[in-house]
């Protein structure tokens, strides 16, 4: 029996390579997500454990609100210089060091733009000679205030040499300050940059007035231990003398803690991939039971044959899952050599274009090993199974009868899609409506994967009036009613080929919708309650919002023709000591009523003063304050926490975030600087004459631009477009799957028909409308395939979007034009898959064809 | 019976010297050794012999299914031999019809959409009497709109007939168009194909194996290893019987596997 199954694999392996290819495809994206991201990790384990060598033990004092590395960046809060004397004084110091290091230092380039970074750091430090790790490489240390020095890395993509007048931004000074740069310098090991970080080195009173906003100050101690003493031992003596407000790390524990905070970011995006890899995957399955399906219909007689000499229907079953499983395995195998490859080839990428990571060498995880194999293997065999039992129902019998197969109802199929998509359906609206608890996600996830399935089966009963109708279209022509006749002939094969299709463009609509849906609702929501004529922020190229000087938004109300202006703030802040919140300050609450034609809902909307803050609605709900409640907050370099009274709740569309403190808050911020300014005209003034006013101001900090109303909305939601293209290009990849199934579907139709097309070229079909007819043959499949996606997707999107009415998305936007493009697109899948198939049709000599067996 | 038909038609398919030779080599077989013979219009031509002697090699090549080593063949007055595929399928197409032992007709479709395939894919439209004529001799009318899986074997190769008769071909081609079927439904297409030929005037070449029904020819040629060994005019079962014997000695030894 094994080599029974052996051999007809072997005959058959062009058939099964295809199907092959989409397992191949599906495992190469999850062991390739695996190699990225344990890659990437190793790397930066390696950057930190660099970055903190030459420290053994380093003080910080304690950060006032915690974040992790997807809210924003830690501030270490600034001490007193004098504790860098009290740890000297702590026996088994040999040498301590005041530093200052905070993210924000921002060079100015020799075009004049900001240099920008995309994802590591940009560090201003002060300058603290050189070490094992840091080398001078060019010019001097700095001596004056006016003079820094900077890495070469930093030098290299400002395009600055030593000698230059360089301007720059810094943590506390938004405003270009012009610079001497006198030196530059590099790293160990002949490095430009420590994970592609920028570096500007000032002077000791430079870095703490620019970078830490106080003269006095250091944000963290370096310490070396005397000989003999380990860094545990001297980290915990150092911790009983400084007492409970200082956080003392050994160089090991900082690097862990960075690499830590890092990896957290890196597995949650090794989960977006390995869930596009799911998608592929299922995309795969559908393929690959297809295929089995098929070669199982082709076998009959064959299974009949073996049947009638004695064959058992375990052993029939046995021989197609062996089959399954060999395929599966093969699948794997090049799955995983593939997937280390892309996942190299990813990781290469990312050091390269986002900041010169140095990697550590590839590595393939035992995760990216045991999931390519049980991934594979199994989704092959799952696959395989319902044609395996199907062939153990052949009766011997077959093997005696020409069996044109006859049609099986489609009762029971329908039957249970029916069920299947209800139970989708619960699931979805169970989870949309928020009431799912904690599962919501798994629950929607769930529902969208019953949904896909549920369909799946109905498509068969679908099928024929669809297509046929689809069919219609090219019923003018011979080749064309005969390819329409084909497509319509097994529906269960047309069925599964084209719901393949539809997972992946389902969900490319279902997202298009919701996230077209997100970005009118608000654009719209914006029209219609912002009355500012112009905006003053800056595009966020970076990890880090551009901010500016907070004067500049009262210089700007001093402009003529300007009738107010709110500058905003935004942080995240621990309030009432429970949970991390994110807050705005505002400049003036009264503006910015005025600006959103806000009226309150209880209480009165005026200037607030230092100790009282205003909410919106859902804030009071959530909170449960309502006006004369007090709460406390704790800011990023705020000393102690602060109390507020609540004035004012506004309606949620007309207020800014949920929690709107006063203008002083928003100096013991984060980032102590407004994102973003709103700028009210007095009627009749025209926004241009205002506009280069107001550009003049900000002229000196080139991240920060003015908008007009209309430019500053598109570029609120520029990111869902970004967003958008980021799914669309991931989920691409389940689209090439279901395109290698339609050529997959249509080759082993071919070579099924092989007597028919020998016989329609014997009775005079054309080489041409032989081709003619198996493309319309696909094209029937991929724009059916497309419909149904079209349709599942924007019934899953409207639903999203209907529960998401309450977070403000009141807008239902089909997006029309790309469901065209979608269509037409399909179109072209259904011509280019048909032309292999078709040209191997043509190509068929009629004689042998005839007498094909 | 001849003089009904007339002799003054010239060849409706005509092979001169034709030479077939599959493979090369050791495996060469030379399944065509220099055949020339005419097939008159309006006639039954029967094409006899052992198995393996050639006879779907000729036919094949008369059609212009297959391409001959050397000779010519002709249909009407068109030269197939050196024909490109777009010529051979028009010629398919317009001047010749079909029917094969078995898998004659497109199971997707139905009898008359079978029927009138031919016709659709070279954009024609049918004679309305003649179609009406043709189903009647067929005797299909009721069965019209059944697809093949919904008709017995000998119901499947009349429709396969009626294809072959509607388009008026120049002559219609039949390999063994009656080894799948029992006598009697052997006899009724065999009965049908004389009609269509006396009084119709289509001239038909049939391969055959079986004496019976070659006796329905107006005319059987038999060929030998590959070369035309002998002629019989107004046949009947007895005398197909007797040449058959005569071709057989020589052959089974030499074929070894009749
Ligand atoms: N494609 C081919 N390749 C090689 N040899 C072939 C091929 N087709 C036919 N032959 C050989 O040519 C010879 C004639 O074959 P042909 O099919 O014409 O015989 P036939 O008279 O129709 O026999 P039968 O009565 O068994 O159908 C045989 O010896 C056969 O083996
Ligand atoms: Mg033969």
């Amino acid at each position: 029996m094994l080599r029974a199954t052996l051999k007809s694999l072997l005959a058959r392996k062009v058939r099964l390579i295809l199907s092959g290819l989409a397992v191949v495809l599906g495992v190469m994206f999850v062991s390739g997500a695996f190699v990225l991201t344990d890659t990437l990790g190793r790397s930066f384990d390696a950057v930190f454990a660099d970055a903190y060598a030459g420290v053994d033990v380093s003080v910080a004092a304690k950060p006032k609100v915690t974040v992790g590395e997807a809210e924003g960046d830690q501030v270490a809060p600034a001490f007193p210089a004098d504790v860098v004397g009290r740890v000297r004084a702590v026996p088994g110091v040999a040498e301590a060091t005041g530093v200052v290091s905070a993210d924000g230092a921002r060079l100015i380039g020799s075009n004049g733009k900001v240099v920008t970074s995309l994802g590591p750091p940009q560090l201003g430090q002060n300058w603290t000679g050189e070490s094992d790790l840091v080398e001078l490489r060019q010019g001097r240390a700095p001596q004056a205030d006016d003079e820094i020095v900077v890495n070469v890395a930093l030098a290299t993509a400002a395009k600055v040499e030593v000698g230059d007048r360089v301007g720059a931004l810094t943590a506390f000074e938004s405003k270009r300050r012009d610079f001497t740069l006198v030196g530059l310098f590099g790293y160990s090991g002949g490095r430009d940059s420590v994970g592609g970080a920028h570096e500007i080195g000032f002077t000791t009173p430079a870095a703490q007035r620019l970078m830490l906003g106080k003269p006095d100050t250091f944000n963290s101690v370096t310490v070396r231990a005397a000989g003999g003493l380990t860094p545990e031992a001297l980290r915990d003596d150092l911790a009983r003398a400084l007492g409970p407000q200082y956080e003392v790390k050994t160089g090991e524990q900082l690097s862990a803690d960075a690499a830590a905070s890092f990896k957290e970011g890196l597995s949650f995006f090794n989960k977006v991939l390995l869930g596009f890899a799911a998608v592929a995957l299922l995309v795969g399955t559908f393929l690959i039971l297809n295929t089995f399906s098929i070669i199982v219909a082709q076998r009959t007689r064959e299974l009949a044959l073996m049947r009638a000499i004695g064959a058992s229907g375990r052993q029939i079953i046995g021989s197609v899952v062996l089959e399954a499983l060999a395929v599966g395995l093969i699948a794997s195998v090049l799955g995983l050599g593939a997937g280390i490859g892309v996942g190299a080839l990813l990781a290469w990428a990312f050091g390269t274009f986002a900041g010169g990571l140095a990697l550590a060498g590839l590595g393939v995880p035992p995760a990216a090993v045991v999931s390519a194999f049980a991934v594979g293997m199994l989704i092959t065999v799952v696959a395989a199974l319902l044609p395996a039992l199907r062939a153990a129902r052949i009766p011997p019998i077959a093997a005696m009868q020409d069996v044109a197969t006859p049609d099986r109802p489609l009762t029971r199929i329908t039957v249970s899609g029916a069920v299947v998509t209800a139970v989708g359906g619960a699931l979805l609206a169970v989870g949309l409506t928020g009431n799912a608890g904690g599962g919501t996600l798994p629950v929607i996830l769930g529902g969208v994967l019953f949904a896909f399935i549920g369909v799946a089966l109905l498509t068969p009963l679908l099928s024929r009036p669809v297509v046929s109708l689809l069919g219609g279209l090219f019923a003018w022509s011979v080749p064309g009613r005969l390819g329409r006749l084909n497509s319509g002939r097994n529906p269960r094969r047309t069925a599964i080929t084209a719901a393949a299709l539809m997972v992946g463009i389902a969900l490319v609509t279902g997202v298009t919708v919701i996230l077209d849906s997100a970005k009118s609702s608000i654009a719209k929501t914006a029209e219609s309650t912002l009355d500012a004529q112009l905006v003053i922020s800056g595009a966020q190229t970076g990890p880090r919002q551009p901010v500016f000087d907070p004067a500049v938004v009262d210089r700007a109300a001093e402009v003529p023709g300007v009738n107010t202006v709110v500058g905003i703030y935004n942080d995240n802040a621990v309030v009432d000591g429970g949970r991390m919140r994110y807050v705005v300050a505002l400049t003036d609450l009264a503006a910015m009523g005025q600006i959103f034609h806000a009226t309150a809902q209880a209480g009165t909307i005026a200037t607030l003063r230092p100790d009282q803050v205003a909410l919106s609605v859902s804030g009071a709900k959530e909170l449960g304050k309502s006006v004369g409640d007090r709460l406390t907050a704790q800011f990023a370099r705020s000393e102690g926490s602060h109390t507020y009274t609540v004035t004012a709740v506004l309606p949620d569309d007309r207020s800014i975030g949920s929690i709107m403190l006063p203008r002083g808050a928003g100096a013991e911020f984060t980032s102590p600087q407004p994102f973003s300014a709103l700028v009210q005209l007095t009627p009749g003034t025209a926004v241009s004459q205002v506009q280069p006013r107001l550009e003049a101001l900000v002229a000196d900090n080139p991240e920060v631009s003015v908008a007009d109303r209309a430019s500053f909305i598109e570029q609120q939601t520029s990111g869902f477009d970004t967003l958008l293209t980021m799914i669309q290009i991931l989920l691409a990849l389940a689209i090439v799957i279901a395109v290698l199934g339609i050529v997959n579907t249509l080759a082993l139709s071919v070579l099924e028909r092989t007597r028919e097309l020998g016989l329609l070229r014997a009775i005079g079909l054309r080489r041409a409308q032989t081709m003619r007819m198996i493309t319309v043959e696909a094209v029937v499949i991929s724009v059916f395939g497309a419909l149904l996606g079209i349709v599942v997707g924007a019934g899953l999107g409207a639903a999203v979007v209907r529960a998401l009415r309450d977070e403000g998305i009141t807008d239902l936007v089909l997006p029309w034009s790309q469901i065209g493009v979608f269509l037409g697109l399909a179109a072209l899948v259904g011509v280019v898959a048909a032309a292999l198939p078709a040209v191997r049709a043509a190509r068929l000599n009629v004689l042998g064809a005839i007498a094909h067996d | 019976m001849t003089a009904t038909v007339g002799r003054e038609a010239r060849a409706a398919a005509r092979a001169s010297d034709v030479w077939k030779v599959y493979g090369s080599g050791e495996a060469q077989v030379v399944a065509l050794r220099g055949v020339s013979a005419e097939f008159e219009r309006g006639r039954f031509t029967a094409i006899m012999g052992p198995s393996g002697s050639g006879k779907s090699t000729l036919m094949h090549c008369l059609a212009g299914l297959d391409s001959v080593t050397r000779g010519t063949v002709s249909i009407g007055d068109t030269t197939v031999t050196g024909l490109g595929d777009a010529g051979l399928t028009n010629l398919r197409r317009d001047k010749v019809g079909f029917i094969f032992q078995q898998f004659n007709l497109l199971p997707t479709l139905t009898a008359k959409e079978n029927i009138l395939l031919p016709m659709s894919i070279a954009g024609r439209r049918p004679d309305p009497a003649w179609y009406d004529t043709v189903i009647d001799t067929v005797g299909l009318r009721a069965r019209l709109d059944h697809r093949p899986a919904q008709l017995s074997g000998g119901q499947q190769q009349r429709v396969a007939c009626a294809r072959a008769l509607v388009a008026r071909p120049e002559v219609i081609f039949a390999d063994e168009p009656t080894g799948n079927l029992d006598s009697r439904s052997g006899a009724e297409v065999l009965n049908f194909l004389r009609n269509s030929v006396r009084e119709h005037g289509q001239t038909i070449v049939m391969v055959t194996h079986d004496p019976t029904a070659a006796a329905y020819a107006d005319r059987v040629v038999f060929l030998a290893d590959g070369e035309i060994v002998s002629e019989l005019i107004e046949p009947t079962a007895d005398t197909v019987l007797d040449t058959m014997k005569k071709l057989d000695v020589p052959a089974a030894t030499e074929v070894g596997n009749p």
